[in-house]
């Protein structure tokens, strides 16, 4: 066992020399040594992880002039403002409608994709990740020209076929469709990796043990494949919910948080917030709104996942 | 034996070689004297050759007065300016000079050095400085900031003279001709006028190209129209205006009048979608700077050739103009505030105005109102004179105006940058509000801005 108490050398070291042996004995500790070699990744997530958020929280405690600390008043204006509502709402409809639909899309295309060949699976693979490598901002572009809303290709399309223009981003709730499409557009891809990595290490001696019984393919995917992927679902589904409450870029190309504020989402009423409106503390508000729910929800999936591991052992 | 790989001395060479060819390709203007040295972020004009003209004018400076000057131009895309200076105000280092949007001279004004010393040698050179310029520049009493030639815009209407001619039977040159005088008829352009050539231009399928959503062109021109029927939201006290205000009230019911004759996509649109609906022949006017004409003289010039820019219409409470100042401010942490001094204030002089607003086409407005008869506002075409109106004249008889003057900056900056006055009519027009629920909206959403100081 590599408890922190022991030596990495066994040698004694001899009694008569005091302080420096026990300073000797400190730095060959195991921990020790261990903590000296995490030391540079633990300065980097103080320095890119808890300075800025201890200092966005400090930021969110001040007035607009940040003279004066006024504690959670700065909560307590946007819970009063009707935008702010808005924002609670839409936010969670991008994030929720979004993870939603990037876990069924990427669930399908990783089964799919399963049940392609070895030979061909790898030219389908690399082509359904290219959403995901393409930098947003710039794919986000893309989609904008599409949506354009007084030259928008689709609408061309959908022309040709007689289908009136639809009014892509002038209409709320076709404003937020659009965002939530581009960002499915955009994430599916990771779902669907990370879910046929979990697809590929199912043993196959389940399915046909499953099949012997009598299964039939719907029965072998809900009580042999869900069970096998939960985890890596639930993983998944965390990190991409996260990471969708979060998503700026999208909102801020495509839609600028318009029509009438329909479409903002947490952090791009932030940035208009905090940076363009010059209230900087308020803006810090607005983006630290989520952090507690989400660390909740975190903490519970975190839990969840290793009670069903410490089972499996 | 001989090694293959890259040796620490080879590494430390190549390094210094890397670190040079970035220090050499940093562009700089250099000076051979001892004057000190200047870092200075400017806007990075969408005009080409308005860079070049900045360029030529510091090097003429710097060469002058020895001292070697550092020049970055950052564009305003994604924010970049924007977010240079909130985190160059927060680390309190970073550039000597840096180019300020409309509202951040005020958001900043703590950190920014006052230079009442260089405007008023200006004012006293060049008379009095556009209205607008020291709203925003102005903070408890002292300059913050010296108002800008370049990037600086008016908004008047660019009108297609043809259809206007054609489908409103308004000659906008005889109203408004390339000289310095009214036409007949330059009395009636009002904004009732506006409105009726609005519905029939738009009957004929070329309806006016007015942005109604969130960007500056919007906020703009409908601050503009609001302030020509007297309707503010909040007064130069932060005090609210909006409750039982019937110039406001008006302001909203003509403007949501309006907008039932622009497409029906403005609300979506944003400060370029403007321009394409001019540059395509679609649209029988935009309010904008000369930049769509200018595109349009390029791509296409059958258009260009049928632009005449001429003022924004009058209301009950007069002819307004919208205007977009830039600022350029210098850090109070700065190292040499002195020399920043002397370089903006020979920026601001007449020659240097003239030679920037020269080589933009005539883009760039200076703030000084005796600085609004530089030749290329005359000269400029196709058609010869297309962009005379551009600036304001005092035969336009209007004032520079901003959205949301003259509630005090910081509480006008955050209601300029959520563009409330489109979202109170889009509110009516669009997500079928009444006036006085719109009202009720706009009056808790301005509560909210003035809530926490």
């Amino acid at each position: 066992m590599a408890a922190d108490g022991t030596l990495v050398a066994g040698a004694p070291a001899p009694a008569a020399t005091g302080r420096s042996n026990t300073m000797q004995r400190f730095a060959r500790r195991r921990s020790t040594i261990a903590f000296l070699m995490a030391l540079p990744l633990i300065a980097l997530i103080g320095g890119l992880v808890v300075y800025p958020a201890g200092y966005a929280m400090w930021l969110s405690t001040l007035n607009r002039r940040m003279t004066a600390n006024i504690g959670l008043g700065n909560f307590e204006i946007l819970l009063e403002s009707d935008t702010f509502w808005m924002v609670i709402w839409q936010s969670c409809i991008f994030a929720v409608g979004a993870v939603i639909a990037k876990a069924l899309i990427g669930f399908w295309l990783a089964h799919m994709l399963h049940h392609i060949p070895a030979k061909g699976q790898r030219k389908w693979r690399g082509m359904l990740l290219i959403p995901w490598v393409i930098p947003p901002a710039l794919s986000t572009l893309g989609w904008w020209w599409m949506f354009d809303p007084s030259y928008s290709s689709i609408n061309w399309l959908l022309n040709i076929f007689a289908v009136p223009a639809v009014p892509w981003l002038g209409e709320p709730w076709w404003a937020r469709l659009s965002v939530i499409l581009v960002n499915v557009w955009y994430g599916s891809p990771f779902f669907m990796i990370m879910y046929l990595a979990a697809l590929k290490s199912v043993p196959d001696q389940l399915y046909e043990a499953a099949a012997i019984d009598g299964a039939t393919g719907w029965q072998g995917l809900r009580y042999v494949t869900l069970p096998m992927m939960q985890n890596i679902i639930s993983i998944t589904v965390l990190f991409s919910l996260i990471v969708t409450f979060a998503n700026y870029d999208i909102v801020r190309v495509l839609t600028n948080g318009g029509p009438r504020d329909l479409t903002q989402v947490f952090a791009s009423y932030a940035f208009q917030v905090g940076i363009l409106s010059g209230n900087l503390p308020r803006g810090a508000a607005v983006s630290l709104f989520m952090f507690p729910v989400l660390a909740i929800f975190a903490f519970f999936i975190l839990r969840g996942i290793n009670r069903r591991n410490k089972e499996q052992m | 034996m001989a090694s293959k790989g890259m040796t620490r001395r080879g590494a430390l060479r190549s390094g210094a070689g890397v670190i040079a060819a970035g220090v050499l390709s940093a562009p700089m203007v250099h000076a051979q004297g001892t004057g000190g040295s200047l870092r200075v972020a400017f806007w990075d004009h969408w005009v080409p050759t308005g860079n070049d003209a900045m360029r030529a004018l510091v090097k003429e400076w710097s060469d002058k007065n020895r001292v070697e000057v550092t020049l970055d131009f950052i564009n305003t895309t994604g924010n970049q300016l924007q977010l240079a200076g909130a985190a160059q105000a927060q680390s309190k280092s970073g550039h000597d000079i840096i180019s300020l949007a409309p509202w951040d001279v005020g958001t900043y004004a703590g950190v920014l050095e006052p230079v009442d010393d260089v405007i008023n040698r200006l004012v006293a050179k060049y008379g009095p400085i556009n209205p607008v310029a020291e709203y925003l520049a102005k903070r408890e009493g002292a300059w913050r900031g010296v108002p800008a030639v370049s990037g600086t815009q008016n908004k008047p209407a660019c009108v297609r003279f043809d259809l206007m001619q054609e489908h409103a039977g308004i000659d906008v040159r005889a109203m408004w001709p390339a000289s310095g005088q009214a036409g007949p008829g330059a009395d009636t352009w009002t904004w009732d006028t506006f409105l009726t050539a609005a519905e029939k231009c738009s009957k004929a399928g070329f309806p006016f190209g007015l942005p109604m959503g969130a960007f500056t062109d919007a906020v703009d021109w409908v601050g503009a129209l609001f302030a020509s029927y007297g309707a503010s939201m909040m007064d130069e006290k932060g005090k609210l205006t909006v409750r039982g205000n019937q110039k406001l009230r008006t302001a909203v019911e003509y403007a949501v009048r309006l907008s039932k004759a622009l497409p029906n996509d403005v609300w979506a649109w944003d400060d370029a979608s403007n321009n394409r609906a001019l540059i395509s022949g679609r649209a029988a006017l935009v309010f904008n700077p000369p930049s769509a004409w200018a595109v349009a003289k390029r791509d296409q010039p059958q258009v260009a050739e049928k632009c005449w820019t001429i003022p924004m219409p009058a209301g009950p409470e007069g002819r307004f103009l919208a205007y977009l100042p830039w600022t350029s401010g210098i850090w109070n942490f700065g190292r040499n505030k002195q020399t920043a001094k002397v370089l903006l204030e020979f920026l601001s002089e007449r020659s240097s105005a003239e030679a920037l607003t020269s080589k933009t086409s005539g883009y760039d407005i200076p703030p000084f109102q005796s600085m609004s008869d530089f030749k290329i506002w005359e000269t400029e075409g196709p058609p010869v004179g297309t962009v005379y109106n551009y600036p304001l004249k005092p035969h336009h008889k209007a004032k520079p105006s901003i959205a949301f003057a003259p509630a005090p900056g910081e509480f006008a900056a955050q209601m300029y940058v959520q563009a409330l006055n489109t979202k109170v009519i889009a509110r009516v027009a669009q997500g079928g509000d009444t006036v006085d629920q719109a009202l009720g909206w706009l009056e808790r959403e301005l509560t909210t801005i003035v809530r926490g100081g």
